[in-house]
């Protein structure tokens, strides 16, 4: 029997067993919904068999895992050779405090650090900014100079560790920091390994922490593409991240078409600087999120790691096969964690975990169960390393590849997630890329759309949140919560004036105006600011003088 | 017959997370009332300008960065000195249940903390606001 008929006489069968068998079934015991659907909208059918993914070439499409085009993975051999990278995000208070966290987890086993700044420091202020106040060590640890980042990474070998750094706007700045640290322990650059975030596409769609407008601010993802593929090979200069984006509402396949169409911006943006396409997209990295419906978050992680592979080689001739992996940071889905009975929490995170690994996570986050009410206290980042730690050595996924491949649903979904998220890429090219989608206000709306649907359908009932819209009790929570002591702001204040008072002054001022005549011409700005912040110019005036050279960008406020 | 009531849905701090903001004020708008929504990064004093140019009958604070002890209060003492304290001011967001207590006691009506349905505070609103 060749293929066709075999698909054919599967087809046959499985339309006599819907009459014979499941109909009459159904006549007397009817399903628990009219129609099943995923989060992103995908009908689920009743059974999936070899004829719903007939189409699928394995070769093709599939492949091996360490191959083109990756949907098994980017290693051939995945978690047999090592695990993801263990890396809570973590950091709240002074750079002391946050640097005890951070030795606590790495004592727990943790294996990466991942730095949390405060908004201030997020958006280029420094902690004696009046906009910083009440915010100061709040969401994060404030950083105003190298001095804080000093104490920070107090004892920490930066040539040991791998570090991500979640920062955006002023992604340049907390480099530049973390170079001259590096010099500062005698460390070569080329020694480091980490992860700064420097999307700053995805602050203006869902995260906020904008400064500049877009064309300057993608005029420095560059300058940070060109000087980390010179000098810090091993750095990976972006996280192009679907995380905030999924998290302000968006629906699986909304998260990995905006994702994607963000870094085709981000590649075109550093073609048109004039780099080489295999010099920079090595070190492109992504970030994404893993929310409750496993399956399907499962499919959404394989779809995009072969469509960016078919991206990268199709759309922009890359021939470096590293160009076209997709390589990702997975962190579980704080937008899902419930205030009301925080323990079940713990349960949503480790099923989503299960779905980053399942997917073929490089590195993640487990969320803690009191975010809903708190920053995570260290009872429960323990619990959620924990988590990470019992997947890893206990539930057996991690001994095979890419162990759901072959699964006619969950074939079946990728190509799904691949086809609908194609659609938004292919709307996004018509309105001219990313940037214009964002200025438009195409991709803030669809996300909104989303979220305001999810949010109704929760009121209505018709999706289920177990311990708030079912299964209700009135219990209080009764684990410790942190709380983030008021004399940070002043200690910090006082730390910036003693700063300000003690430095060479002079010096500084002359740096900044460096920086001011690089950031007017076209020249790459790193080696400037990175003598800035060598000679203690701090975050705030750093971005001043950029703030005085681009402009600051304006929302296009939609709701 | 009456007028809608008017809501000022406003961002105080830097706090980018907006989700709940929007959605919030999608729920008023399909709930009858006249929304206006200031974007991110307000100020306390600019939040109060706005709510006093536009008229409004309630301003709906949302915040999740942990700045609100600072803020809230700074907010109900503008309001205070515009002798502009007839407008009703409500939160959202995430605030811890031992904060609730200081924050009404300077004025704030009420506290909707996370996973509050969106009809709780339309019928709060429609409940204890009087438009003629």
């Amino acid at each position: 029997m060749n293929q066709n008929e075999s698909i054919n006489n599967i087809k046959h069968n499985k339309q006599k067993w819907m009459k014979d068998c499941l109909d009459k079934v159904k006549e007397k015991y009817p399903e628990r919904k009219e129609k099943f659907m995923t989060s992103s909208g995908v009908e689920i059918k009743n059974i999936y068999t070899p004829d719903n993914i007939a189409d699928l070439d394995y070769l093709n499409d599939i492949g091996f895992p360490g191959q083109y085009p990756f949907t098994r993975g980017v290693q051939p051999t995945m978690y047999r050779g090592r695990f993801w990278t263990m890396r809570q995000y973590a950091g709240f208070g002074t750079a002391e405090e946050s640097n005890a966290r951070y030795k606590y987890l790495l004592s727990q086993g943790q294996t990466g650090l991942s730095v949390a700044f405060d908004l201030p420091t997020q958006i280029g202020y420094d902690s004696d900014h009046p906009m910083a106040e009440g915010e100061i060590g709040k969401v994060g640890v404030a950083v105003d100079s190298l001095l804080d980042m000093e104490v920070l990474f107090d004892g920490i070998p930066l040539d040991k560790v791998s570090t991500s750094m979640t920062i955006n706007a002023p992604a340049a700045v907390l480099l530049a920091m973390y170079i001259v640290l590096a010099e500062r322990q005698g460390i070569s650059l080329d020694k480091l390994e980490g992860t700064i975030q420097n999307d700053i596409l995805k602050e203006y769609i869902a995260r906020g922490t904008y400064i500049f407008p877009i064309e300057p601010s993608l005029r420095i993802t560059t300058d940070i593409f060109e000087y980390c593929s010179k000098y810090i090979p091993k750095w990976n200069t972006i996280s192009i991240s679907g995380y905030h984006i999924r998290e302000a509402g968006a629906t699986a396949v909304q998260e990995v078409a905006f994702t994607l169409a963000n870094g085709i911006e981000y590649v075109n943006a550093a073609l048109k600087a004039g780099l080489n396409i295999d010099d920079f997209a090595p070190r492109l990295s992504f970030f994404f999120s893993a929310h409750n419906d496993l399956l399907e978050e499962v499919a959404k992680f394989r779809a995009a790691r072969r469509m960016w592979a078919r991206i990268m080689k199709e759309r922009f001739n890359a021939k470096d096969p590293k160009s076209m992996m997709l390589r990702f940071h997975t962190q579980t889905g704080g937008s899902t964690l419930t205030a009301q009975q925080p323990d079940n929490n713990i349960i949503r995170v480790a099923l989503q975990a299960l779905a980053a690994v399942l997917g073929g996570t490089q590195s993640l986050h487990t969320n803690s169960r009191d975010e809903a009410l708190a920053l995570p206290s260290e009872d429960s980042v323990k619990i959620a390393l924990r988590t990470q730690q019992i997947i890893a050595y206990e539930s057996g996924v991690c001994d095979t590849p890419d162990p759901l491949a072959g699964s006619y649903y969950v074939e079946y979904l990728t190509n799904q997630i691949e086809e609908k998220a194609l659609q938004y890429i292919k709307k996004i090219d018509e309105l001219g890329g990313a940037a214009c989608a964002i200025k438009s206000g195409f991709i803030q709306k669809e996300i909104q759309d989303s979220a305001y649907r999810y949010q109704k359908e929760i009121e209505k009932g018709e999706r289920i949140i177990v311990g708030l819209n079912k299964f209700k009790t009135e219990e209080k929570y009764h684990g410790n919560l942190l709380k983030v002591d008021h004399k940070v702001e002043k200690m910090q204040r006082e730390k910036l004036k003693k700063l300000k008072s003690e430095r060479d002054n002079e010096k500084v001022n002359r740096r900044l105006s460096e920086l001011k005549e690089a950031a007017c011409s076209k020249e790459n700005i790193m080696p400037q600011i990175i003598d800035a912040v060598r000679a203690y110019a701090t975050l705030g005036e750093i971005c001043d003088v950029l703030r005085s050279t681009f402009g600051e960008y304006k929302e296009n406020i939609i709701f | 017959m009456k007028r809608p009531i008017r809501v000022l849905v406003a961002k105080p701090g830097l706090d980018g997370h907006d989700r709940g903001a929007k959605v919030i004020a999608r729920a008023f708008k399909d709930a009858g009332m006249e929304v206006i929504y200031t974007g991110l990064r307000q100020t306390p004093e600019q939040i109060v300008e706005a709510a006093i140019q536009e008229d409004v009958d309630v301003i709906a604070l949302s915040i999740l960065s942990g700045a609100h002890n600072t803020l809230f209060p700074r907010i109900m003492n503008l309001l205070h000195d515009m002798e502009a304290e007839d407008i009703m001011v409500i939160a959202g967001g995430i605030i811890p249940d031992e904060d609730i207590p200081f924050l009404k006691s300077v004025g704030i009506k009420e506290i909707f903390t996370p996973g509050t349905p969106t009809s709780k505070a339309v019928e709060y609103i429609m409940g204890n606001v009087k438009v003629q």
